[in-house]
C-alpha cells in the first residue's frame, strides 16, 4: 500500500489481507546521531536528520519551513480505545516528529490471564490484540516510508499474560514495551513470585526481538503522597528491573529507565529534579534514559502541563535523554485528543531544538548544593538496598511495605504498598520445573532439558520441532474476530458516512465524534461560572456539555472555563461556497506593467503601531517585496498619523497608500482604515489613490467594508499586493 | 491490615559506614547490592514455570491463544506442568509420529492423555 500526501490512509484497505501481513522488520531503532550539521541558515549540534515529509512548528513559516528534528526519539501516547482512529493520529504525529508510538492498553488488560483477540473497543486505551497490533504495525510500515524515518511501535508486556504478550509482540514486529515486574506487584496486585518468574520469560523473548524495554519506576513517583521524597526508591526500582533484565540476557543499551523529574512548581522543582537526574545518570551509564514528564502534579490546565513538560525537557538537555516522552497537555482531564498529541510533539520539538548546543554554553557545577544533594540521594539509595537484603530480600521488603512509602528513605511513614508473597492475583500459580522439563522453542528462559532428546539442539531448542514461530511465521495462528457486535467493522459501519466522504464533523478522537471545546471567560465566581458555562454550552447546541477545566482569575471578578460538548451538525464540503484562490500575476507581467506605467506607493504603520516587520516584508526587495517589480516606495516609518500619510500621498503624487495595522484591540485596525478612506475624501484625493491596508488580524472582506480598496491578511506577501495594484490600475485606467 | 513501619529520618546515623566511600566505591556498592537482590529471583525463574510461560511456549509452537489456554489447563489438571506443556505436545508428536499442531489439537480433543501420563511415569521409574 502506497500512501499519497493528498490521500487519506484507508483503514478498510489496510485491514484487507491482514492475516497474511508480515512486519517489515523487528527491533528498536534510534534516530541517526549526526553530530554538528548545517540545516538552513543554522548550525545544530543536537539534531538528527531531517524528515522527507514533515510539518514544522508554526514559527517555521518565518524560517522557510525549517523543521530540524531533535536527536532524541520522541514518544507520543495514543489511546483512544479505537485502534482504527488511532491510525490516523499516528500519521499526523509522525509528520510532527513522533517516532515512538506508544499504544496504551485498555483498562483491566493486565488482569486478563490470556491474550485478547479481535478488535473490541477499549476504555482509556485499546485491548492489545494480535489483529490490532498487526494493523498498527502495518500502518506504521507505510507511514515511516512517507515521513522517511523508522517509527517504533510500543505497548505493554505486563500483567498476568506477560510472556504470551511478549511472544505475540515478537512475532508482530513490535519494537518496544514496558516490562517491569515491580509494576505488576505494586500497582496491579499480581502475585510477586508469578510476576518475577513471568518477567524473566517475557524479557528473554523481548531480548530476542531486540525490543527496547521501558521500566515502570515512574509510577512510584505518580503514586507516592509526597512525590519528591521517593527519589531513593526510584533509584532502587530502576536498578532492580535493570539488573534483572540484564541478567536474563537483555542488552543494556535496550534497557531504558522511565525516569521522571520528581516534582513540579510551585515547588522549587529544579532543586530536586536536577540533582536527582544527575544522581541517576551517574549510576546508570550503561543504560538508556527515557525522560518521562512529571504527571503527579498534572492538573486539567493544558497550559500548566505544557510548562511542566518544557521544564522537564530542560532537565533532559542539562543531563541526557535518549527517548523524550510527551505527556499530552490534556492528559490531566481526558484521554488524549488528536490536537494535544500534536501539541505535545511540537512542544518537544520546539523546546529541544531551542536548547540545541546548550551544554556548549553552560555546565553543571562540580561542587556545592548540586553535588552534595546528588550524593545524598545515592547514599540513601544504597542504604535502601542494604536494608532490603537485611530483611531477607525483595519479596520480604515488599511484604513489609518498603515501596511507595511517602517518607524520604530511610524515613518511613508507614503508608507504603505492602503485598503478601502468597497473595495477589494468580497467587499459587508458580510450579517447579522437573529435571526433565522441556520447551522446544526459541527465547525460552531457564532450565530446558533439550539434551534428553537431542544433544545437538541444546543451544537451539526449537530445532527439535523444525523451528518455532519466531523462525517460521507460517506457524502463527491469526484470529480475526471473536465478537460479532464489538469489532472494528461494526464501528466503521457506524461512522461510514464520514469515511472517505465529503461530509465532515468536528472531532477530538473518533471519526464523527462531533466533540468540540469552547473557552469562556465569565465575570463571576467559580461555582456560578461552572453552571453558567453549561447553560451557554446548551444554547450553543452542544449536547452532553461538560466542564473540563476551570480557573479562578479573581474570586469574584471572573473565572475561565473550558467546556466540551457534542456538536451534532455536519458540513458537506461539496456544498461549501469557497472564494477562489487569488490568481497572482507573474513577475514578468508586473515588471512590464510597471515599466510602462510607473507606480509610486507611500507606506507606513498606522496609529500607534511600532510593528514594522510585516510591512517591510511586503515592501523590501530583499524579502521579495513590491520593490522588486520596480514599484517606488516612500516608506514613512512607524506610528504614522492618518493625516500625515494622506498628506504624503498628495505631496508625492502617489498612486497607492499602503498602511499596516497590527494592533487590533477594540477594532482599532478597522477604525484606522475607515479614517484613511474618509480623510482621503475630505482632502479630495480618494479617486486618485488606491488605499490598501494589511496586518495579521486583518480579514480582507471586513477591510473593504471600511471603504478602502483592499485588505491583506497574514497569508499575503508582496506579490499579492503588487498583483492587486496592477489589476486595480488596469481597471481604473481602462 | 498490618501496621507498617514508621521511622524518622535517621540518614545521618545510618550513613556512617558509607560516608567515606568514594563516589566510585559507592556506585560499585549500589550495583553489587542490586545484583545480590535479584540473584535469588533469577534462580527462581530459572527453575520454575507458570501457566503464562507455558502458553507462550505453545504459541511459539504454532497454537493460537484460544488453543494454548485450555491445553495448559489440561496439562495442569494432569499434574504435568513440571514437564512443560510444550514437552507434552512434543512427546505425542514424536511418539505418535504426528505433526506438532495435530498432536496439540488431538490432546485438546482429550486424546493421548493416558499415553502421555504413562510415558512420563515410565521415564520417572527409570
Amino acid at each position: 500500500m502506497n500512501l499519497k500526501v493528498n490521500e487519506k490512509l484507508d483503514v478498510v484497505e489496510l485491514l484487507k489481507d491482514l492475516e497474511n501481513y508480515a512486519p517489515k522488520r523487528r527491533g528498536w531503532v534510534w534516530r541517526d546521531q549526526v553530530g554538528t550539521q548545517q540545516i538552513g541558515p543554522f548550525e545544530y549540534k543536537n539534531c538528527s536528520t531531517n524528515l522527507k515529509n514533515s510539518i514544522g512548528i508554526p514559527a517555521s513559516d518565518y524560517f522557510n519551513g525549517l523543521d530540524p528534528q531533535p536527536q532524541e526519539v520522541i514518544t507520543t501516547e495514543i489511546a483512544s480505545g479505537r485502534f482504527e482512529d488511532d491510525i490516523r493520529r499516528m500519521r499526523m504525529s509522525a509528520w510532527h516528529g513522533a517516532d515512538h508510538i506508544m499504544v496504551i492498553r485498555t483498562a483491566g488488560q493486565s488482569h486478563m490471564d490470556q491474550l485478547i483477540e479481535g478488535t473490541p473497543q477499549g476504555i482509556g486505551g485499546i485491548p492489545v490484540s494480535r489483529k490490532q497490533v498487526r494493523a498498527h504495525r502495518k500502518a506504521l510500515d507505510i507511514i515511516e516510508d512517507e515521513v522517511g524515518r523508522k517509527i517504533n511501535y510500543h505497548s505493554y508486556v505486563s500483567g498476568e499474560a506477560g510472556p504470551d504478550i511478549a511472544v505475540m509482540f515478537a512475532e508482530e514486529g513490535v519494537n518496544g514495551a514496558h516490562q517491569d515486574p515491580q509494576y505488576n506487584v505494586l500497582y496491579r496486585n499480581i502475585n510477586m513470585v508469578r510476576s518475577f518468574v513471568d518477567a524473566a520469560e517475557a524479557k528473554k523473548v523481548m531480548a530476542w526481538a531486540d525490543m527496547a524495554q521501558i521500566d515502570g519506576a515512574h509510577n512510584a513517583n505518580a503514586t507516592a503522597r509526597e512525590a519528591w521524597k521517593v527519589m531513593p526508591e526510584l533509584m532502587v526500582q530502576h536498578a532492580l528491573n535493570s539488573i534483572f533484565s540484564a541478567k536474563v540476557g537483555m542488552k543494556k543499551e535496550n534497557i531504558c529507565l522511565s525516569t521522571v523529574p520528581p516534582t513540579a512548581a510551585p515547588a522549587p522543582a529544579l532543586k530536586f529534579d536536577l540533582p536527582y537526574a544527575v544522581a541517576l545518570r551517574e549510576y546508570f551509564t550503561e543504560y538508556k534514559m527515557r525522560a518521562q514528564q512529571n504527571t503527579k502534579y498534572i492538573t486539567s490546565s493544558s497550559r500548566e502541563a505544557t510548562v511542566t513538560h518544557v521544564l522537564n525537557m530542560l532537565v533532559s538537555r542539562l543531563t541526557s535523554a535518549d527517548i523524550q516522552s510527551t505527556i499530552t497537555p490534556d492528559e490531566g482531564r481526558n484521554v488524549p485528543w488528536h490536537i494535544y498529541n500534536i501539541e505535545a510533539c511540537d512542544n518537544a520539538k520546539q523546546t529541544l531544538v531551542s536548547l540545541d548546543s546548550l551544554m556548549d554554553m553552560v555546565e553543571l557545577k562540580k561542587d556545592g548544593y548540586l553535588v552534595e544533594e546528588k550524593r545524598e540521594i545515592q547514599e540513601r539509595a544504597v542504604l535502601y538496598l542494604e536494608e532490603i537484603i537485611e530483611v531477607g530480600g525483595f519479596f520480604e521488603a515488599v511484604q513489609k511495605g518498603f515501596f511507595v512509602d511517602s517518607g524520604k528513605y530511610p524515613e518511613r511513614n508507614g503508608d507504603g504498598i505492602a503485598r503478601d508473597i502468597h497473595g495477589g492475583l494468580a497467587a499459587g500459580t508458580v510450579y517447579e520445573r522437573d529435571e526433565d522439563y522441556m520447551a522446544p522453542v526459541t527465547a525460552h528462559f531457564g532450565n530446558n532439558n533439550v539434551g534428553q532428546y537431542d544433544e545437538k539442539f541444546v543451544d537451539n531448542p526449537s530445532g527439535l520441532i523444525g523451528g518455532c514461530s519466531l523462525e517460521n511465521r507460517e506457524l502463527i495462528q491469526f484470529i480475526d474476530e471473536l465478537d460479532e457486535e464489538d469489532n472494528v467493522y461494526k464501528r466503521m459501519e457506524d461512522s461510514k458516512k464520514y469515511r472517505n466522504s465529503s461530509i465532515i464533523k468536528p472531532e477530538v478522537q473518533w471519526l464523527g465524534d462531533g466533540v468540540v471545546q469552547v473557552d469562556l471567560f465569565l465575570p463571576t465566581d467559580k461555582r456560578h461560572a461552572k453552571y453558567a458555562a453549561l447553560e451557554f454550552a446548551k444554547h450553543m447546541n452542544l449536547k452532553d456539555p461538560e466542564v473540563i477545566h476551570i480557573e479562578v482569575l479573581h474570586p469574584t471578578e471572573g473565572s475561565r472555563v473550558q467546556v466540551k460538548g457534542v456538536l451534532d451538525f455536519e458540513v458537506d464540503l461539496d456544498k461549501l461556497e469557497i472564494p477562489p484562490e487569488p490568481i497572482l500575476l507573474d513577475y514578468d507581467e508586473i515588471r512590464e506593467f510597471v515599466k510602462d506605467r510607473p507606480i509610486k506607493v507611500v507606506a507606513g504603520t498606522l496609529g500607534e503601531d511600532e510593528h514594522s516587520v510585516g510591512l517591510r516584508e511586503v515592501i523590501d526587495i530583499k524579502h521579495g517585496g513590491i520593490e522588486k517589480y520596480g514599484i517606488e516606495v516612500v516608506y514613512l516609518g512607524t506610528s504614522v498619523k492618518v493625516e500625515k500619510i494622506i498628506d504624503a500621498a498628495i505631496e508625492e503624487n502617489a498612486d497607492v497608500i499602503l498602511g499596516s495595522t497590527i494592533i487590533s484591540h477594540d477594532d482599532i485596525h478597522y477604525k484606522l482604515m475607515k479614517r484613511l478612506h474618509e480623510t482621503a475624501i475630505e482632502k479630495g484625493i480618494r479617486d486618485k489613490v488606491i488605499i490598501c491596508a494589511g496586518g495579521t488580524q486583518v480579514t480582507p472582506e471586513i477591510a473593504v467594508e471600511q471603504g478602502i480598496d483592499a485588505g491583506f491578511g497574514r497569508e499575503s506577501h508582496g506579490v499579492n499586493v503588487a498583483t492587486f495594484i496592477v489589476e486595480e490600475l488596469r481597471r481604473r485606467e481602462k | 491490615m498490618k501496621k507498617l513501619l514508621e521511622r524518622d529520618d535517621d540518614f545521618l546515623l545510618r550513613r556512617n559506614h558509607i560516608k567515606n566511600l568514594s563516589d566510585e566505591e559507592l556506585k560499585n556498592k549500589f550495583w553489587k547490592l542490586s545484583g545480590e537482590i535479584v540473584d535469588p529471583m533469577i534462580d527462581l525463574a530459572r527453575t520454575h514455570t507458570t501457566p503464562s510461560i507455558e502458553r507462550s511456549v505453545l504459541i511459539r509452537m504454532g497454537f493460537s491463544s484460544l488453543e494454548a489456554k485450555p491445553l495448559v489447563e489440561m496439562v495442569l489438571d494432569r499434574g504435568l506442568i513440571g514437564k512443560g506443556a510444550g514437552h507434552v505436545v512434543y512427546v505425542v508428536s514424536k511418539e505418535k509420529n504426528m505433526a506438532v499442531r495435530d498432536a496439540g489439537l488431538e490432546l485438546l480433543d482429550g486424546k493421548h492423555w493416558d499415553f502421555v501420563l504413562d510415558y512420563f511415569n515410565k521415564r520417572g521409574e527409570k
